[in-house]
């Protein structure tokens, strides 16, 4: 029995279902990779994990526990999110928000321990903002607001961390920044990590575990290498293409077809 | 910021700045209530003020102050402080400066509860407060429960409760062009707001409310600060965030209207007093305490103002912070607009 799991959901907004009748287990220490085109479910599925939504019918299970009748701060310290849009407060310093992590494990007679001051500067040393601990969350970069965010969310010191496209609206640069960082929290601190993605060449290099979905449903999951196939590619997103190995990592590289002229088509 | 941790592994963490700025506003707060319990037709000097208060004035001093012009004085301070506390709590659950009791309609609902004990039954002071009371918190539910929908979002509080007020608002001009000269008059006082007039039976329930709704409303501080940061990331940090929005949003409805019943619906404190307080603090979250602290300087002020500043014909406090809170408002709107909030 794995610690995160959804049994059997229903999800959906208002009256409109977006997946039905979902079962999806989360291996345990694994860096597993949600995957599929637009408005396939994964954003929702990754919700329902996080009990941001809560299914209509179903149960996500948090160690054998249905997450959402367990309260909210007991929660909060086993599992953590990044959002895909969080409001940093006007005038807010880097180590003022990274220390908002801390908030499950406090109360109001401990409000700072000096356990949080370490582990909020060790959370930053690990995200590569710890000298911006002084600086305004509004001056950085778009890269470094991301690297102060996942901060945040590993000073929550949760062994299950829930991250809905942390890469979206980055550059190429800083998007593979963010994956490596991800990938050492996975290795080095054995986190479970859950990440919805919108690259498929991304998620196949990084993911440990990766779950194809389309319509709402789980199309495939398992071992990048094993999965990532031509006709899982087709069959998933529509589109024609090769499956190589990944020149660097040796993983699947999945390379669309060119586009057929009218040329090809008559040859 | 600034920790103290205890040997029994308690801990706890301000920042020095808001410390100081709270009692700073606290002492300016104390001392505008000295002077204008000291000014009015027999002006007592603020040393003796304070004697008196303390118990060694004159008979005739002990009983201007202490009878005449300290309740007065007190419902300033407490309505200030009430509108002050209410604006921030506003203010931060729709995350938008707009977002403030006096903006969304509360003021304009207290003001139809009390018209109509006015003009209709024609009732006793104490009935027109029970009247605006009423009228506010009305106005507080059903604009809220207006503005659900899978939660409450800053802009659509907003939205409806502008929508609201200027439905409240022609209520009100209905009421009056219904009334009769006597009723009509006194409702329009009462419209402007106004401490003329306020004795101890007006401290005491204030004072009980504050004693009420202020350990709460401070209690849930520090989850307030997390729910600025977007709903998901709060609930993700292990906040309850139905439950702190609904119980801080019923505690900032009730000290609004029961403020306004007090000393009617005194425009902008609650819009401007947040802000201000935010500027001096420099810090993020609602700044609860600075902001009522804030709050009951302005108020106090303004009316120390409407008395002194205009000669012979002396304005009620309403009127001051009308002016000075309207061109604030205009300023608001403007900035908001550039920043693309509104």
């Amino acid at each position: 029995m794995q610690r995160l799991s959804a049994d059997s959901v229903t999800l959906g907004y208002d009256q409109r279902v977006i997946a039905k009748d979902l079962s999806v287990e989360i291996p345990d220490h694994s860096f597993t990779v949600i995957v599929g085109p637009n408005a396939c479910g994964k954003s929702t599925l990754l919700r329902a994990l996080s009990r941001m939504l809560k299914p209509s019918e179903g149960r996500v299970l948090l160690d054998g526990q249905t997450i959402h009748s367990m309260p909210a701060k007991k929660v909060a310290k086993t599992l953590g999110l990044l959002p895909q849009s969080s409001i940093a407060p006007d005038g807010i310093t880097v180590a003022d928000l990274v220390a908002r992590g801390r908030y499950p494990h406090q109360g109001l007679l401990r409000q700072w321990s000096s356990e949080d001051e370490r582990i909020v500067q060790e959370s930053m040393d690990a995200t590569g903002v710890g000298e911006l601990g002084e600086r305004y969350v509004d001056e950085l970069s778009g890269g470094q607001r991301q690297r102060v965010w996942i901060a945040m969310a590993l000073a929550q010191q949760t062994p299950l961390l829930l991250l809905d496209e942390p890469t979206t609206f980055l550059d190429i640069q800083h998007q593979i920044e963010v994956l490596d960082l991800c990938a050492e929290l996975h290795e080095s601190q054995g986190r479970t990590l859950v990440a919805v993605l919108h690259d498929l060449n991304q998620a196949a290099r990084y993911a440990s575990h990766l779950i194809a979905m389309r319509g709402g449903e789980i199309v495939a999951e398992g071992p990048p290498s094993r999965i990532v196939t031509a006709e899982l590619v087709r069959e998933v997103f529509g589109v024609r293409c090769q499956v190589i190995d990944d020149p660097e990592t040796g993983t699947p590289l999945v390379v669309p077809a060119a586009r057929q002229r009218d040329g090809a088509r008559v040859a | 910021m600034k920790a103290v941790r205890t040997p029994g592994g308690y801990s706890f963490r301000a920042d020095t700045r808001s410390l100081v700025v709270v009692v700073a506003l606290l002492a300016a707060a104390l001392a505008a209530g000295v002077v204008l319990v000291g000014s009015g037709d027999f002006d007592i000097a603020p040393l003796d003020v304070v004697r008196t208060l303390f118990g060694s004035g004159t008979p005739q001093q002990d009983f201007i102050v202490n009878e005449l012009r300290l309740p007065r004085v007190l419902v300033g301070l407490l309505v200030g402080a009430a509108f002050g506390i209410s604006g921030a709590v506003f203010q931060s659950v729709s995350r938008n400066p707009l977002g403030s009791p006096d903006v969304i309609g509360f003021g304009q609902g207290s003001s139809v509860g009390a018209l109509v004990v006015i003009v209709w039954f024609g009732g006793s002071a104490t009935e027109v407060a029970v009247g605006a009371l009423l009228g506010g918190l009305a106005t507080g539910v059903a604009v809220y429960l207006l503005a659900w929908k899978k939660g409450v979002h800053g802009y659509r509080l907003v939205l409806v409760g502008i929508g609201a007020a200027a439905m409240l608002t022609a209520c009100i001009q209905y009421l009056l062009t219904k009334a009769q000269l006597v009723d009509a008059t006194r409702a329009m006082v009462w419209l402007t707001g106004s401490l003329d007039g306020r004795d101890w039976a007006q401290v005491w329930p204030l004072l009980a409310l504050f004693a009420l709704l202020l350990p709460v409303i401070l209690a849930y501080g520090r989850p307030l600060r997390m729910l600025e940061m977007g709903d998901d990331a709060a609930y993700a940090l292990g906040v309850p965030v139905q439950r702190t929005r609904t119980v801080l949003m019923l505690a900032a409805v009730l000290l609004n209207a029961a403020g306004t019943a007090a000393a009617g619906p005194i425009s902008f404190v609650a819009l401007t007093a947040p802000q201000l307080a935010r500027r001096l603090t420099r810090a993020t979250g609602p700044n609860i305490l600075a902001s009522g602290c804030m709050g009951a300087t302005l108020l106090v002020t303004a009316d120390w103002a409407s008395q002194r500043l205009f000669g012979e014909s002396r304005l009620p406090v309403g009127v001051v912070t009308g002016v000075v809170g309207g061109l604030y408002l205009l300023w608001l709107l403007v900035t908001e607009r550039k920043a693309g909030r509104i």
